[in-house]
């Protein structure tokens, strides 16, 4: 057991601190995903094209698909460098790098990860993930979007919901059924949808910050190639599962960081506040609270970690990395109570208004913190799957 | 970076695994529970021929020159059955200050026996007002020709009755009003031991009073009036070893926990087959995994003598004691009126957890300690 990094490690750890020194834009578009979204996407698409061609998007990917064929430490270094130079973050990491690659790298076709895995990393192309149906959200495997064959493609008909960034995806990892009468597990087939197909419309839906970063998907007999099949024809079941299970591990260091860095924000506008005639940051409860998110977000950093060697022993994590997905979710949450708590009155305030806190941006966080313990697996499911899967505890 | 236990280290665990299974089950710890001193020579004896006592210390003084995460595996195993005993008051309390704070000369004398096997010893910090601070010691230590004589008491002091060396930190004039940390054997004149009574039955304490006790300047371990610096590292250390003992008794609890909702029935159904109780099952494992990750996470910076070792240890300290109060407390809920009586183990575990947490410093203790280490108040 060793902590400390080895010189290899350390080495890859300074070139990647100075390749961003050299190479981070000066200037970028105010960080407002919601508003001037258009300008934000072009920005991070010339970013993250530059980031590629130096081979730094994808470290752990093999070197054949564009990545740089490097280990989980060394992706880890680099996230831990990435958000220490606070560079803005790879596009799309949560789906496209982190879902599927995943998926074509263990299930996919040879042709099928040189075709799309590299426009993955640079940006060119990017994806969402049709799963959820108004039918079927926790009880995934009660899907009902179905696609038939017919020759050489696939025609698809149904709805998806809550599918975020389909407005700007070029692809759709999507979940169907092409066995009505096997049991529901075994009818279930994965496909690789062009957005762009005939019959298929999107609809954005407003989520309670505001915003729309979701949409519905309505699918009236898209066809889609036979090619665009992932893996076995009803063997979408097994796809599904490596997708869950990458969402929910180690990827989840992007989610460490941004909640340390957080955090540390937080302590500096516990400085600024001023309450009872003092500032916040030295009121005891307030302390208190501040530390204990700060033992968390250190926890969650080394329950990432202690994962991330048991992948780079075994190859993969196992149903453990619910552990760290209901961690981090729900820890969320109680720091953004904490920081809602550390503005008072002012909570109430949004970006705009006059008096609000940072431009509305904790009060946006603690909304967002809401949909953490609900997508990709809400916390209910998490600890279901740990009881059941991890403590072998008998089905409900 | 590796951040798994080497085949070495799984080795160890498996040993001390086997060790305490076979050696201390629970009819041996309510045996000791029952007899006056919580301790036993021949598992002691034993221990010590497994090399146990001098794990951690220096081989030059007769250890086995291994790190806090060895030491932190035995301590996992040890509170996993609530093993009785001064292993940590000898080991974790007394050794680990000596290796920090004593000369070689003085660790010739006191840490190669206790690497033998053939020293116990504790420390006497705490006094009757909780202080974590120097400020909290009142015991002084008067000159006199050619030493000092040591006036007042001591609470809290673990294993004070069968440890032959105790180590007691007091204030001398002589170094103004900072602390000095004197080897006091225990069968000196003016050393008067009683024995508190204590909820968790598997640990002893006592009040120590000193009225006059006589020690030569040979008895001064390290410096006169340096001691608070080497201290504030021992109890770091010392709170990284207790944590590891709360991580191994939640581990239990856990296992117990599962084991009885996977046989009891009620209302036709496996217990364990219900969603509520599911879920706060599924929440102790998050509970003792994360602990776990903090625990060894501190025992790797203590081995590295890294500089973030006190924001771990307080990080852990903290972590685990609401982590395993919480998960004891389950334990009992989770196992209905069984839960509540004597006959059964778990409330053992928890009065074990409710007296780790409330020493070397609690929670809200430790988030407080925190708070300053990162730059608040
Ligand atoms: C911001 C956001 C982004 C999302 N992005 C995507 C996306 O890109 N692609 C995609 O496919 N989906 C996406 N989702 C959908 C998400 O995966 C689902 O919302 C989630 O799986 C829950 O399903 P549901 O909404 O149908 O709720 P339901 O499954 O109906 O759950 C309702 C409540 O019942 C509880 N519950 C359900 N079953 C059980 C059970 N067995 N035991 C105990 N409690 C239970 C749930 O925990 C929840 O509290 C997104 C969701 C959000 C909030």
């Amino acid at each position: 057991m060793d902590l400390k990094y080895t010189p290899e490690e350390e080495r890859f750890r300074n070139e990647v601190r100075e390749w961003l020194q050299a190479n981070l834009p000066a200037e970028r578009p105010e960080v407002s995903e919601s508003e001037n979204m258009d300008e934000w996407m072009a920005f991070l698409r010339n970013w993250q094209r530059k980031l590629s061609d130096a081979g730094w998007a994808g470290i752990a990917w093999p070197k054949e698909y564009g990545g740089r064929g490097a280990g989980v430490n060394e992706q880890l270094i680099f996230t831990e460098e990435m958000a220490r130079a606070k560079a803005p973050n790879l596009m799309n990491v949560s789906i496209g790098i982190e879902l599927v690659g995943p998926a074509l790298m263990h299930h996919g076709a040879e042709a099928q990860r040189r075709r799309y895995l590299p426009k993955i990393l640079s940006a060119e192309e990017v994806w969402c993930q049709g799963f959820s149906e108004p039918g079927a959200g926790s009880d995934l495997a009660s899907l009902q979007t179905r696609a038939v064959i017919d020759g050489d493609r696939f025609i698809v008909t149904g709805q998806k919901v809550w599918t975020s960034w389909a407005e700007y995806s070029d692809h759709c990892i999507l979940l169907v059924r092409t066995d009505a009468s096997a049991p529901r597990h075994k009818g279930i087939s994965c496909l690789l949808v062009d957005m762009r197909s005939p019959g298929i419309t999107v609809r954005p839906t407003r989520q309670i910050t505001g915003e729309t970063e979701f949409s519905e998907v309505f699918f009236d007999g898209v066809a889609v190639p036979r090619e665009n099949l992932v893996g076995e024809i009803n063997g979408g079941w097994g796809v599904a599962m490596t997708v869950l299970m990458h969402e929910r591990g180690t990827s989840a260091i992007g989610y460490q960081i941004r909640l340390r860095s957080e955090l540390d924000e937080l302590m500096e506008l516990a400085k600024r506040i001023e309450k009872n005639g003092r500032p916040a940051s030295a009121d005891p409860l307030i302390q208190q609270k501040l530390a204990q998110s700060f033992i968390e977000v250190e926890i969650l950093k080394y329950n990432i970690y202690r994962s991330a060697t048991q992948i780079a022993r075994n190859g993969s994590p196992g149903p453990e990395s619910s552990i760290i997905k209901l961690f981090w979710s729900e820890m969320d949450r109680r720091q953004k109570e904490v920081a809602m708590e550390l503005m008072g009155l002012r909570s109430q305030l949004v970006r705009g208004s006059k008096g609000a806190v940072d431009h509305g941006r904790w009060q946006r966080a603690f909304l967002w913190s809401r949909a953490g313990t609900i997508y990709a697996g809400s916390s209910e499911i998490q600890r279901n799957i740990i009881a059941e899967r991890v403590l072998g505890l008998p089905r409900g | 970076m590796d951040f798994g236990f080497t085949p070495e280290q799984e080795m160890i665990r498996g040993q001390a695994a086997e060790f305490f299974r076979r050696e201390c089950p629970t009819a041996v710890v309510r045996g000791l529970m029952e007899g006056e001193r919580a301790h036993s020579e021949q598992m002691w004896r034993k221990m010590a021929e497994l090399g146990w006592m001098g794990l951690v210390f220096p081989e030059e003084f007769g250890g086995a020159g291994l790190s806090m995460v060895e030491l932190s595996i035995v301590l996992e195993e040890m509170g996993r059955v609530l093993a009785p005993g001064t292993y940590f008051s000898t080991v974790v309390l007394g050794g680990l200050l000596l290796q920090s704070a004593a000369s070689a000369e003085q660790k010739r004398r006191w840490l190669t026996p206790i690497c033998e096997g053939e020293l116990k010893a504790t420390l006497a910090l705490y006094e009757e007002h909780e202080c974590p601070g120097p400020e909290g010691i009142r015991v002084r230590a008067e000159n006199i020709d050619g030493g000092f004589a040591i006036s007042g008491k001591k609470f809290f002091v673990p294993d004070a009755e069968v440890a032959d060396l105790i180590i007691c930190a007091a204030k001398t004039n002589s170094a103004e009003d900072r602390v000095t940390l004197f080897a006091v054997d225990r069968k000196l004149d003016g050393v008067n031991i009683t024995p508190l009574r204590t909820m968790d039955q598997t640990r002893s304490l006592y009040e120590v009073s000193f009225e006059s006790v006589r020690v030569d300047e040979s008895c001064v371990i390290g410096s006169e009036g340096g001691a608070w610096p080497v201290i504030g590292r021992a109890l770091d250390l010392a709170a990284v070893g207790l944590s590891a003992q709360m991580v191994g008794g939640a581990r239990s609890v856990l296992e117990m926990c599962v084991e009885f909702l996977k046989t009891r029935e009620q209302f036709g159904r496996k217990i364990g087959s219900f969603q509520s109780l599911q879920h706060r099952s599924a929440d102790m494992l998050l509970l003792t995994e994360s602990a776990k990750s903090a625990v060894y996470a501190a025992s790797c910076a203590a081995s590295d003598d890294a500089p973030d070792l006190p924001v771990l240890a307080s990080i852990a300290k903290a972590y685990s004691s609401e982590a395993y109060v919480w998960i004891a407390g389950e334990g009992i809920q989770l196992h209905g009126g069984m839960g509540f009586t004597w006959e059964h183990d778990v409330h053992l575990y928890y009065k074990r957890a409710c007296a780790d947490a409330s020493t070397l410093g609690d929670a809200t203790h430790h988030r407080r300690r925190l708070a300053g280490l990162i730059g608040l108040g």
